[in-house]
């Protein structure tokens, strides 16, 4: 279902569509007022029918939560805004923080209320320099106005937000290294349990939300939770609401598009991205940021055991909505919603290569299936590129990113597994000509010539 | 010679101390802001002072500093530049960007050009897919690379300033 909206990004491209005075003219600020005056509980109540799925690639419900935050506790509460945006293929988050940070600001004075928080942190990857000079205007501006502070819109429920740079690690986007990251600390991910809601940032109850998860709630208390929620084709999946959706690499017009949540690939490749560059064939998709499985176009939608899969049956993955639970019942990964788009000009091969060079540089290296396995998968990408491996390498690669998923602290190595599988698994003819014919049959290359 | 912040700077310093409630949140923008001060790398001396200054050990801020790969642990050159190589810059020509600029520059990436001017880099997704190819220069964005805007932005960094 095509249906391109405007909540958030409607002062987009606009010249002084940053300011407060743009966002307030468009209605900006009157959700926190609304919200501010409502108990905690039914604030969370309000967030949990809009049914945001988290939009960092988890998918996590929003409502649900914010409502695992303890309701008491001696200790203080934190916000956290995961902006370390650097999931390949995803670039959404910088253009609510360059061009409408106002929305993620009153977004968190909202959260900070509703999971009992004083404090917000917005954790920016160092590289955002606009976004971070965006953010601290923006909470510069809304403090002028007393929207922040000892009292925001007369509450007497304290809230400041602060902007937190990274220094350029990608494993800062995964929320417990992201917490050790904010303590001052090297950037490695937690074991779970215990739980952020329990002991998050500082040792104390904590949530941790995406900046579109964040910017977006002010527009469920703009139009109401359920009626927010129903602006999505998925309302029956719990997944409801707009979302930003992404498209880059070999299309025509690459770009971020705010839609109705059950956008089909074909509608963001064809009608929002303006098609395959250079008249092609598209090849493969990689749906929401690389650590989700590729898909190829002829792969075919089959679900039995669900009967809300009966419309979409015996149907192409590109004509199935996207959603968190669509996704996931044909064994892909929904993710950031940011697609990156392969033609038939490019190598499979190569693509795989490039994004387990990625992986193995950002391992963190604390858990060996991951530190050692993304090393190991890279090396057997470079010698399947030089003709120089073995089938039963190729072979290694399935094994090996098995033997990572599930073993590791996060879910990192799983990330770097999900491509590595199902790269070698789709385009296994594609490898194979490198070992025999020493890829002969293959572009080499990933660019359009 | 001991590392200090410029009076300036050291103000900078307790307003982010007063933005946590301990003090060792603010080793990593307290360390961006020394390492700023001190032509863009972290020095033994500098490891030192955020050390002093935040109340932690040595050992935890250099363990902070070799984890998080903008912290230089040498000095680089007077410009930085990084070019983005991961997937959706790749496929839109990326690689022949990096190339580029390493003709033009007269090195190769990690280096430094002689006259000490541009330091080259490559970088892991810059958030910057759907304007891709782009790259980082310094604290700004340049995106959808032709070469010849790559030529342009080099001589700048190169002849100006």
């Amino acid at each position: 279902m095509l249906k391109q909206t405007n909540y958030l990004t409607k002062n987009y491209g606009k010249p002084d569509g940053h300011r407060l005075a743009a966002y307030e003219q468009s209605g900006g600020y009157r959700s926190a007022r609304k919200a501010l005056g409502l108990p905690r509980a039914m604030v969370v109540d309000e967030v949990k029918k809009a049914h945001i799925r988290g939009r960092g690639g988890a998918g996590f419900d929003c409502g649900m939560k914010w409502s695992f935050m303890p309701k008491e506790s001696p200790k203080p509460h934190y916000l956290v805004v995961n902006a370390d945006e650097g999931e390949p293929g995803t670039f959404k988050d910088r253009t609510i923080m360059e061009q409408n940070p106002h929305a993620l600001v009153e977004g968190c004075i909202i959260g900070a209320y509703a999971v009992g928080a004083h404090a917000a942190y917005i954790y920016v990857r160092d590289e955002l320099h606009l976004s971070k000079q965006r953010l601290w205007e923006a909470i510069k501006e809304a403090k002028a106005k007393g929207y922040l502070g000892r009292t925001p819109f007369g509450k007497p429920w304290e809230v400041e937000v602060y902007v937190h740079t990274g220094a350029g690690a990608y494993i800062c986007g995964e929320e417990t290294g992201l917490l050790n990251s904010l303590e001052g600390k090297r950037g490695e991910p937690r074991l779970k349990p215990p739980f952020p809601a329990q002991y998050g940032a500082f040792g104390c109850p904590t949530t941790v939300n995406n900046v579109e998860t964040i910017a977006i709630v002010p527009t469920v208390f703009e139009i109401g939770g359920d009626a927010f929620s129903q602006l999505s084709a998925l309302h029956h999946f719990n997944d409801g609401g707009v979302r930003l959706f992404g498209v880059s690499g070999h299309v025509n017009r690459p770009g971020i598009y705010e839609c109705a949540v059950g956008l089909t690939l074909r509608e963001l490749i064809y009608d929002l991205g303006g098609g395959i560059s250079g008249g092609r064939e598209l090849l493969a998709v990689i749906p929401g940021g690389s650590s989700c499985p590729v898909h190829r176009p002829d792969e075919i939608v089959q679900n039995e055991r669900d009967e809300r899969f009966a419309p979409y049956n015996g149907k192409s993955i590109l004509d199935l909505p996207l959603g968190v639970e669509t996704f996931r019942a044909v064994g892909g990964m929904l993710g950031t919603c940011c697609a990156i788009v392969l033609s038939d000009a490019a190598d499979p091969v190569l693509a795989l290569q490039n994004l387990m060079r990625f992986y193995r540089h950002e391992s963190c290296g604390q858990c060996t299936p991951c530190r050692e396995g993304c090393g190991w998968l890279e090396r057997i990408l470079d010698k399947v590129v030089a003709g120089t491996a073995s089938l039963s390498e190729l072979d290694d690669i399935a094994s090996i990113a098995s033997d990572i998923t599930g073993n590791t602290i996060c879910a990192f190595g799983d990330g770097a597994a999900q491509p590595a599988m199902s790269f070698v698994r789709k385009f296994r003819k594609h490898f194979e000509d490198y070992l025999l014919n020493a890829g002969r049959s293959q572009t080499k290359r990933l660019v359009i010539a | 010679m001991a590392f200090a912040l410029s009076e300036e700077r050291e103000r900078e310093l307790r307003e982010i101390l007063s933005r946590y409630p301990n003090k060792m949140a603010a080793c990593i923008p307290v360390l961006h802001l020394c390492q700023e001060a001190n032509g863009n790398w972290v020095s033994d001396e500098v490891i030192q002072y955020v050390a002093t200054q935040l109340e932690l050990s040595t050992a935890h801020v250099k363990g902070v500093v070799t984890f998080y790969t903008l912290f230089n642990q040498s000095p680089p050159g007077k410009h930085q530049v990084w070019v983005c190589q991961t997937l959706s810059c790749a496929l839109r020509g990326s690689g022949e960007i990096l190339q580029h600029c390493e003709k033009k520059l007269g090195i190769h990436v990690g280096e430094t050009t002689k006259d000490g001017r541009v330091t080259l880099r490559t970088a892991e997704c810059l958030a910057s897919c759907g304007s891709a190819p782009m790259m980082q220069v310094d604290k700004t964005y340049y995106e959808n690379l032709t070469p010849e805007e790559v030529d342009r932005i080099l001589d700048r960094l190169l002849y100006e300033g």
